[in-house]
């Protein structure tokens, strides 16, 4: 890996010094160049992994981390991608295996992949109006329509939050000792209004 | 004396047994009931071992296990069931011939289990009337064939007429003979 050849070469490229592996963060316009110019000359011909994150403090809200595996040079390499306004060029054209990933970004952040052949959601339904793994989301959940129009006529269920408050598996401490395993307390999740 | 749905006396001339016909309906279906696997997370490959030699839940007639609903009896929902798989689920349980039983197996397919979250139905029998419940997280095999037995028992003892309630709406089914 060579990474003087990236930061020369992509000029926008911060060296982020990662502990684990060699790690970059790369501004989006340069990113499809810059995992073409890795996956082409560098030898990172597997995508290893894609996911997006939630950022407050940073200047854009979401990122996105993309590793790369080098197959022949058994490397990793990282790359931290900001999203600004929430947008950021898909990778699907250099690396297939990028689709679902991205996808699922899309689905749980909202971040919206440019050029993606298929934005859809991907597991939660195509009519779920929120982004479930934004910080503001409660963990419990937000009352919508049920998925089927016809289903919820003949059972007139909807989709409910479901804190865990109050839920089987929380304790209100008491008696337990303070090793006694239980789940923490979420109802900073779960009652502040959404903001 | 022990009520029996069977009457049998030897003496009788040409080996008569005489009975009703909801007995014998529901002694056909109770050794009958074949299950539509509705595996959707880890209690399914419990009721895999259900459905293997060591096992054997063809022991109770239940063995063959239909993947098309037209032609199954009985809906063994195993599993995590979430709001998007719920839809499924209903339209399958609609896609049954009656008469028709569900069997909610385990924690999550009973109540959501440890899954409270923005995905998970807490609970089928939000969406379906569920007839037996069994714990467990997973629920071993032998539990499930319990289950079974249980249900076995709850169609001996079903009446000429299958009366089901659902969220106040009352099912019925007749029996034509």
């Amino acid at each position: 890996m060579d990474a003087a050849a990236l930061t020369s070469r992509f000029p926008a490229t911060q060296d982020l010094a990662g502990k684990d592996m060699p790690t970059f963060r790369v501004a989006g316009a340069d990113l499809l160049a810059a995992v073409a110019w890795l996956r082409d000359t560098q030898g990172f011909d597997l995508l290893a992994d894609l996911c997006g994150l939630e950022l407050q403090a940073r200047p854009a809200r979401f990122g996105v981390v993309i590793h790369l595996l080098s197959t022949t040079n058994k490397e990793y390499v990282r790359l931290h991608v900001d999203a600004a306004d929430d947008r950021v060029p898909s990778v699907s054209s250099l690396h297939p295996g990028a689709n679902w990933h991205e996808r699922e970004a899309y689905d749980m952040f909202g971040i919206v992949f440019e050029g993606h052949p298929d934005p859809r959601r991907i597991l939660m339904w195509d009519a779920y109006p929120y982004h479930p793994l934004r910080k503001d989301f409660p963990l419990a959940g937000i009352e919508v329509p049920f998925p089927a129009a016809d289903v919820a006529e003949v059972t007139g269920q909807k989709v409910e939050p479901a804190p865990m408050m109050g839920g089987p598996f929380v304790s209100h401490g008491g008696k337990l000792s303070e090793g006694e395993p239980s789940a923490l307390d979420q109802s900073w999740t779960e009652e502040k209004p959404k903001a | 004396m022990v009520k029996s749905d069977f009457g049998y006396n030897s003496k009788v001339e040409g080996e008569v047994i005489v009975t009703r016909a909801d007995a014998v309906v529901n002694w056909v279906r109770s050794h009958s009931v074949w299950p539509m696997p509705m595996g959707l997370a880890c209690c399914a490959i419990e009721l895999m071992a259900a459905g293997g030699s060591r096992f054997d839940i063809s022991r109770f007639g239940m063995e063959v296990m239909r993947f098309s609903p037209r032609q199954a009896d009985c809906m063994i929902v195993a599993g995590t069931v979430t709001y998007k798989m719920a839809e499924v689920v209903r339209r399958i349980y609609d896609q049954m011939a009656e008469p028709k039983w569900v069997v909610a197996m385990g924690a999550c397919a009973s109540t959501g289990g440890m899954y409270r979250s923005y995905a998970t139905l807490q609970g089928v029998d939000n969406i379906v009337p569920v007839d037996i419940y069994i714990s467990g997280c997973p629920p071993r095999p032998e539990a499930l064939l319990d289950g079974m037995m249980l249900l076995q028992e709850k169609i001996r003892q079903e009446g000429g007429s299958l009366r089901r309630t659902f969220r106040g709406r009352t099912i019925e089914t007749k029996i034509v003979s």
